[in-house]
């Protein structure tokens, strides 16, 4: 089947049977593997993507569902690596192994716009599905505190082009 | 410390093509450290580790694996103080694996720290040395009046100055600086080391860059899944290969028979190898990895299982258990003074029995690699941490010379030490070969939860021995693990891999009259090494007791544990590695292990706050890896016994040096987490010989919100050369959290995971 979707931006045709994850769809078929595969159950939410803006797993999302949903992945999430959580995160210096990191960041900026000044409870409750096997829980909190508090005209700009 | 003085070690610097030069240090390295079978110490041939370009570019080699404790920034770290580069212009490059040129290309053991520390400041050393000479000698200055620092050598009475890029070249008609002769720096004069410096590869991660071997992409590759049998050993009897291949996007079905591969060696004997190698299976290969998994699920194979392995099962293993510990246990493994006659004596006597399961080490990035096979030869990318193992192993099924394969080392979403076995290398290696194209294979998380090599489970019937003052005059253990009972009997050996307790496991030393008898039991799953291996089980038990008694004898935690660490040791038995799990560390120093006691004690205000009822504190200490750890938790047990641990101090003494303190921390944080994941909820079982779990949700690790919220962090420096703390910061706070919860409540939590004692997270 082929199905269009609009991916960081840009508008792709993809050929995919329709229970194809869009996890799958991104890595293997779009060549962007920044979106990551941890556990293909919907528990570690590594592979968390955006769908208008909101955290959403893509293991658990086939490709036939998203239909004209725009898609962000970490790619995309900035233009240049500049988006307020991406810094944040080296600022902070969250990762040991990395690998669930670029879902922790997609479910972060989720996070910040909707809440952009979010307390304690709100970023537990927001990032309790994201596991981090390194256990660097603490660090993506202050990371996002600190995301927070950087100057609001970083944040959402918008992506017109995803770089791979 | 061993001293270093013994090996043999060259320095070597050589043109580099294009401009430039490149230094490189030989230094044998430690037996010890090598371990686990490691490759053999390479001939003496100076490698590159630094290279400094025309244009001033200075790069550095990493040359260990990464995965996510931090070494492929922490070793350039240590090269560029000592040589005074510029930090922030400094490029690192992963090494491939060769051990010809690179000694212990290994993550395990917390390892990397000790062994690298005297080496890599020499490179760096040796490098500002011949640096300054040159730079004397082009301008007629004295040496000494000559300073380096980022990147630039001056001359400040003359006003000169010159950049590595355009000096360097001089190096090359400079005799070799003697090793021994090399001044190193104070701590003082660092400016690199001690400074929290920012994993390299974290703006790669934050945007999502194709950084790890799941993100490796070859021309004309294709994926694979490889279905193994649940019972360990199991031959394929027969599997509907030609409908599969059938289906949607598949190129390729192949059973794989081991003992049809060309070098392999046979498994025999009861306990089964650590590093195995090939196993017998079915592969499908794919356009996509989807492609490849979905059809799996169509897979239809007949297996012919191996028995009595396929009759095993967990509820076995505890009842096999309480049999073992009634009868006569099957080797005494240490006795000092006499125990039996002190327990007679002795005013109070305690039992207790304790448990803990097997659990798996389930890395995020499931296991996975990419081979091409061509022409006889083998390109493979991996994230081993121990790549030798695998390139052996691999060599063995593909029929082809170890020279004949490039191992290429990507950095690895997660150890823990799960990559020390190199299964899915060899299965990779050798469904290329079967298919002919560069093949990326990928495990599912099932895959990787149902076919580990996990810790190993265990069981220790412990009694102590307390005085009419309170002091522990007495301990004895009968410790019941896995193995082969022919070969335990008689060599003490054939214990399954991380099941065996040292002769000098603590408190050995510390109590006068001390047994610790073993018995084993047969086993048909494969264990390993994880993240501080037996001392991730040994410390929640040993711990935990010490405990039980402190309370039995009417004393303070804190004090019965200091009187133990007070009592004049006996001297460590010659030859014998002290504290398992340090490879061959020396034995455990009581001064060192009182200094971390008394400071978290004292940053946890032990002892001195008043906290609400259903509140308290607990402590624990351990060695391990040569690092010395003494934790305090503060923990929250409400009635329906859910908990909340409210803060953990931590104090930690690994040597003179925190070299990167931002990764230190993290890597502690990180620990206390880890360790409190396997402490609730975390168990694998067996029943017919088959691992039960399959996913997160039946191995569940901490989350945010169950994680402490504060974790206080307290280095006590001391002159002892830097160690590894990745390991041994763990152990201690599963038995601090369990004597926190005896505190708060009274009950004793002798089993793990805790969830099966009704607990569970506030």
């Amino acid at each position: 089947m082929a199905y269009t979707l609009n991916v960081n931006g840009q508008s792709t045709t993809v050929d995919a049977p329709p229970d194809m994850p869009l996890l799958w769809v991104l890595r293997d078929l779009m060549n962007l593997r920044g979106t990551k595969y941890g556990c293909g159950i919907g528990q570690c939410a590594a592979c968390t993507v955006q769908l208008n803006g909101k955290a959403a797993r893509s293991c658990q999302t086939p490709v036939s569902q998203v239909k004209d949903q725009k898609v962000t992945t970490i790619e995309g999430l900035s233009l240049d690596g500049t988006h307020p959580v991406q810094l944040a995160w080296q600022e902070v210096d969250v990762a040991q192994c990395g690998y669930c990191q670029a879902g922790q960041i997609m479910a972060a900026a989720a996070l910040l716009s909707r809440k952009p000044n979010p307390t304690d409870a709100d970023i537990d409750s927001a990032m309790n599905g994201n596991l981090c096997r390194c256990g660097t829980y603490l660090r993506i909190r202050k990371a996002i505190h600190t995301a927070a508090s950087m100057p609001k005209n970083l944040s959402a700009k918008p992506v017109q082009k995803a770089s791979k | 410390m061993k001293q270093l003085v013994d090996r043999r070690s060259f320095l070597k610097v050589t043109a580099a093509a294009g401009g430039g030069v490149m230094i490189g240090l030989y230094m044998e390295p430690d037996a010890d450290a090598q371990g686990r079978g490691g490759p053999p110490p390479p001939p003496p041939d100076p490698h590159t580790y630094v290279k400094i370009a025309p244009d001033g570019t200075v790069t550095i080699m990493a040359k260990n694996p990464e995965v996510g404790q931090g070494i492929r920034t922490l070793l350039p770290m240590i090269i560029a103080d000592e040589m005074d580069a510029d930090w922030a212009k400094v490029k690192i490059e992963q090494a491939d694996f060769d051990d010809k040129k690179y000694a212990g290309q290994i993550a395990g053991g917390s390892t990397a720290t000790p062994t690298n520390w005297t080496p890599m400041r020499q490179v760096g050393a040796a490098a500002r040395v011949m640096l300054v000479t040159a730079a004397a000698q082009q301008w007629s200055v004295p040496e000494a009046e000559i300073t380096t620092a980022a990147n630039v050598v001056s001359h400040k009475a003359s006003n000169k100055t010159i950049g590595y890029g355009e000096i360097a070249p001089k190096m090359l008609a400079l005799p070799m600086p003697a090793l021994n002769t090399l001044k190193l720096k104070e701590p003082s004069q660092y400016t690199i080391i001690g400074k929290s410096q920012m994993q390299r590869d974290l703006p790669l991660i934050v945007t999502g860059k194709p950084l790890f071997t799941i993100d490796l992409v070859v021309p004309d590759m294709k994926f694979a899944i490889f279905e193994k049998p649940g019972v360990f050993g199991s031959k394929v009897v027969s599997a509907n290969v030609d409908e599969i291949k059938a289906l949607p996007g598949i190129r390729g079905v192949y059973i794989v028979d081991r003992d049809k591969a060309a070098q392999v060696p046979k498994i025999d004997g009861k306990v089964l190898p650590g590093d195995p190698g090939l196993e017998n299976g079915v592969a499908i290969v794919a356009d996509s990895w989807w492609f490849a998994q979905a059809a799996r699920k169509k897979l239809q194979i007949k297996w012919d299982e191996p028995s009595p392995r396929n009759t095993e099962s967990s509820i076995g293993y505890a009842q096999n258990a309480e049999a073992l510990n009634k009868a006569t246990p099957q080797r005494s493994v240490r006795k000092d003074g006499d125990p039996d006659g002190a327990m007679g004596k002795a005013a109070k006597t305690w039992e207790a029995a304790y448990s803990y399961p097997f659990i798996s080490h389930a890395p995020l990035e499931p296991q996975n690699c990419t081979a091409h096979f061509k022409d006889g030869k083998c390109e493979i990318w991996s994230s081993s941490q121990i790549p030798g193992n695998g390139r052996r192993l691999s060599a063995e099924a593909l029929g082809i010379q170890q020279t004949d394969i490039t191992l290429h080392m990507v950095r690895g979403g997660g150890g823990f030490g799960r990559r020390l076995t190199n299964d899915y290398m060899v299965e990779a290696a050798y469904i290329a070969k079967l298919h002919g194209t560069p093949v990326k294979l990928v495990w599912a998380r099932e895959d990787d939860m149902q076919h580990d090599y996990y810790r190993p489970g265990g069981f220790q019937f412990l009694k102590g021995g307390i005085d009419a003052q309170g002091n522990l005059v007495a301990w004895t253990n009968h410790f019941i693990t896995y193995g082969d009972k022919e070969q335990f009997e008689k060599t003490g050996g054939g214990v399954t891999s991380a099941g065996a307790m040292g002769a000098t496991e603590f408190p050995q030393r510390f109590v006068p009259n001390y047994h610790l008898q073993s018995s084993v039991q047969e086993l048909g799953i494969r264990t390993g090494s994880l993240r501080a291996p037996s001392s991730n089980a040994f410390a929640f038990v040993i711990q935990s007791f010490i405990d039980e008694l402190a309370h039995a004898a009417g004393k303070d935690p804190v004090e019965f544990r200091m009187a133990m660490l007070n009592t004049p040791p006996p001297p460590a038995p010659a030859g014998v590695a002290g504290g398992r799990g340090g490879f061959a560390a020396p034995g455990m120093n009581a001064d060192r292990m009182k200094g971390v006691l008394k400071l978290v004690a004292e940053k946890s205000d032990w002892g001195k706050k008043k906290l609400p009822k259903g509140t308290a504190m607990g402590v624990a200490f351990h060695f391990s890896h040569q690092g010395y750890f003494a934790e305090v938790a503060e923990v929250k047990v409400d009635s329906q016994k859910k908990i909340k641990v409210n803060k953990v101090w931590v104090a930690a003494d690994v040597g003179r040096q925190i070299i990167n303190p931002s990764a230190a921390d993290n890597m502690v944080q990180g620990a206390i987490v880890d360790g409190l994941s396997e402490m609730m909820d975390q168990e694998i079982t067996t029943d017919k010989g088959r691992v039960v779990q399959t996913n997160y949700h039946q191995h569940k690790m901490v989350r945010m919100a169950q994680a402490p919220p504060e974790i206080e962090i307290h280095y006590l420096l001391s002159d002892n050369n830097p160690t590894g703390l990745g390991e041994p910061s763990m152990p201690p706070i599963l038995p601090a959290v369990a004597n926190a919860i005896f505190s708060a409540t009274g009950t004793r939590v002798r089993s793990l995971p805790m969830a099966k004692s009704g607990f569970s997270w506030a």
